[in-house]
């Protein structure tokens, strides 16, 4: 199983190109408050994780999911 | 605070208003017809509506909901599980459910409360469900209320589906897969072919959201399953009577004889009050027509054809293929609500979609024809955009 840090490191390094505020991204940096990303953005953004992971993500768990370490988090669960 | 959250659209209400227009809610002050009317002031050709074979204003559904009201009163006042179940609302199920040639059907007060109500209802907790990523709020409401896992594929692509059908392992063969016939803010039909091809492979159950496509696809009308060819391979069927029958209410058929046991779970049915006797016998009615005269769908192609082919040859970036609704898509949302404002003023109404109604960041001017528009109605609404063309309104033109 991938280190939750790696998994982090892979969501940071992907959402570097949405990062238009050039936030130093870190696990706290929050998907919506921070980056500024829309809902369809977010969307996009986790069909690129499940391309990459060849993981379904369901949508329950995206209330729950604020910041870039709750997502790497839920990845990781997901792709154990 | 609580109402924090509303001041996004409080905002963007008052600047509609500044600019005196009011796109969404836009009160009809009379119905002169299927396809005309008064709509804030202005006599228009309506070109937003779902009337898809205007049946809405058809003489013999007029009657039938008369002779109905003046039979069985106003409303039923209660439940289909209490006292609101009329021998109109069984009729109509036996009628609805001939219709589909299954044997099992529900007949829901709305549209929103069919297909709210069975997606909420027929995967639950541990279950798992598969939709299309562009599906109606309706479903998302549904889907989200059932408990059930779920999974969103990319927008009418059945390689996706099948990606994650095969990601599920053997809980694919238990999955609930929903699709739509035609999506109703673009107007494009799903590849229900491959989504069915899927399944077979697969397995699972697929419901099909009909609500824009009966009336409008398929040899009899069913839908786009029919047209498909791919009706043996859809557990459930749910559309409305607020499109193509000009009514209001919703349905859900299936071959499953447990329809009749899910009947009694789903909430959106039972506790809700049974459409009025009127309004199900003017969608006796118009489902009658809807099987007797195939030429009302033949007119309603004629009629998307002509305003497709038309609004493409003046450029205006219209979706891949002709369909009863027409988008015009635009990038800008100021741009878009005064293209909206002067068709409005050149006489025809149509729809303003904005995000997230509409499927991407895009802004929509949604026309959608119907049997009852003249050749020369569609004439009319192609002159009214080739008015904001010209007017520098759409600038520049882009054709897909």
């Amino acid at each position: 199983m991938t280190d939750y840090q790696e998994y982090l490191d892979f969501l940071c390094t992907a959402l570097e190109s949405q990062n238009k505020n050039k936030l130093t991204l870190s696990e706290a940096t929050t998907l919506v408050g921070d980056i500024g990303l829309s809902s369809l953005e977010v969307m996009e953004f986790i069909e690129k994780i499940e391309d990459h992971f060849d993981i379904s993500i369901p949508l329950n768990i995206l209330p729950d999911v604020n910041t870039i370490g709750e997502l790497a988090q839920k990845v990781r669960e997901l792709n154990f | 605070m609580l109402f924090d959250k509303f001041q996004a659209m409080a905002d963007f209400q008052a600047s509609l208003a500044e600019r005196e227009v009011a796109p969404f809610g836009a009160v009809t002050e009379e119905i002169l017809s299927a396809t005309e009317g008064v709509v804030q002031g202005h006599k228009v050709l309506l070109a937003g509506t779902n009337n898809y074979l205007g049946l809405s204003y058809d003489p013999r559904c007029i009657k039938a909901a008369r002779d109905a009201a003046q039979r069985w009163g106003t409303g039923t006042t209660g439940s289909r599980l209490a006292n609101g179940s009329f021998a109109e609302h069984q009729a109509l199920e036996t009628e609805i459910a001939g219709f589909y040639g299954v044997d099992h059907a529900i007949v829901f007060s709305t549209g929103y409360a069919a297909t709210m109500g069975m997606c909420s209802t027929l995967a639950g907790p541990g279950d798992v469900i598969l939709m299309d990523g562009d599906s109606h709020a309706s479903i998302y409401a549904g889907v989200k209320l059932s408990g059930a896992e779920v999974i969103r594929f990319k927008h009418s692509d059945p390689e996706d589906l099948a990606k994650r059908m095969r990601r599920l392992g053997d809980r694919a063969n238990q999955a609930l897969i929903i699709a739509e016939g035609i999506y109703s803010m673009l107007g494009d039909v799903a590849p229900l072919q491959e989504i069915a091809a899927v399944k077979r492979e697969y397995g699972g159950y697929l419901l099909v959201d009909e609500a824009h496509s009966m009336g409008v696809l398929g040899d009899s009308g069913r839908g786009a399953a029919q047209a498909a060819g791919v009706e043996a391979d859809v557990d459930f069927s749910v559309g409305t009577f607020s499109k193509s029958l000009g009514a209001i209410g919703g349905f859900c058929v299936s071959p499953h004889v447990e329809l009749e046991a899910i009947r009694f779970c789903i909430t959106a049915y039972i506790f809700t009050a049974s459409s009025s006797p009127s309004v199900i016998a003017s969608t006796r009615e118009s489902l009658r027509i809807i099987g007797q005269e195939p030429q009302l769908r033949e007119k309603l192609w004629d009629n998307a054809n002509h305003l497709y082919d038309g609004l493409k040859s003046l450029g205006l970036p219209v979706g891949p293929t002709a369909s009863p609704v027409v988008a015009v898509e635009m990038e800008d949302r100021s741009a878009t609500i005064d293209c909206w404002k002067a068709l409005m003023e050149a006489g025809v109404y149509v729809n303003l979609v904005v995000p997230p109604a509409s499927p991407s960041t895009s802004f929509l001017l949604r026309n959608s024809v119907s049997a009852a528009h003249s050749s020369e109605q569609i004439d009319m609404i192609i002159a009214a955009y080739a008015g904001i063309l010209e007017a520098g309104l759409i600038n520049p033109p882009q054709a897909t």
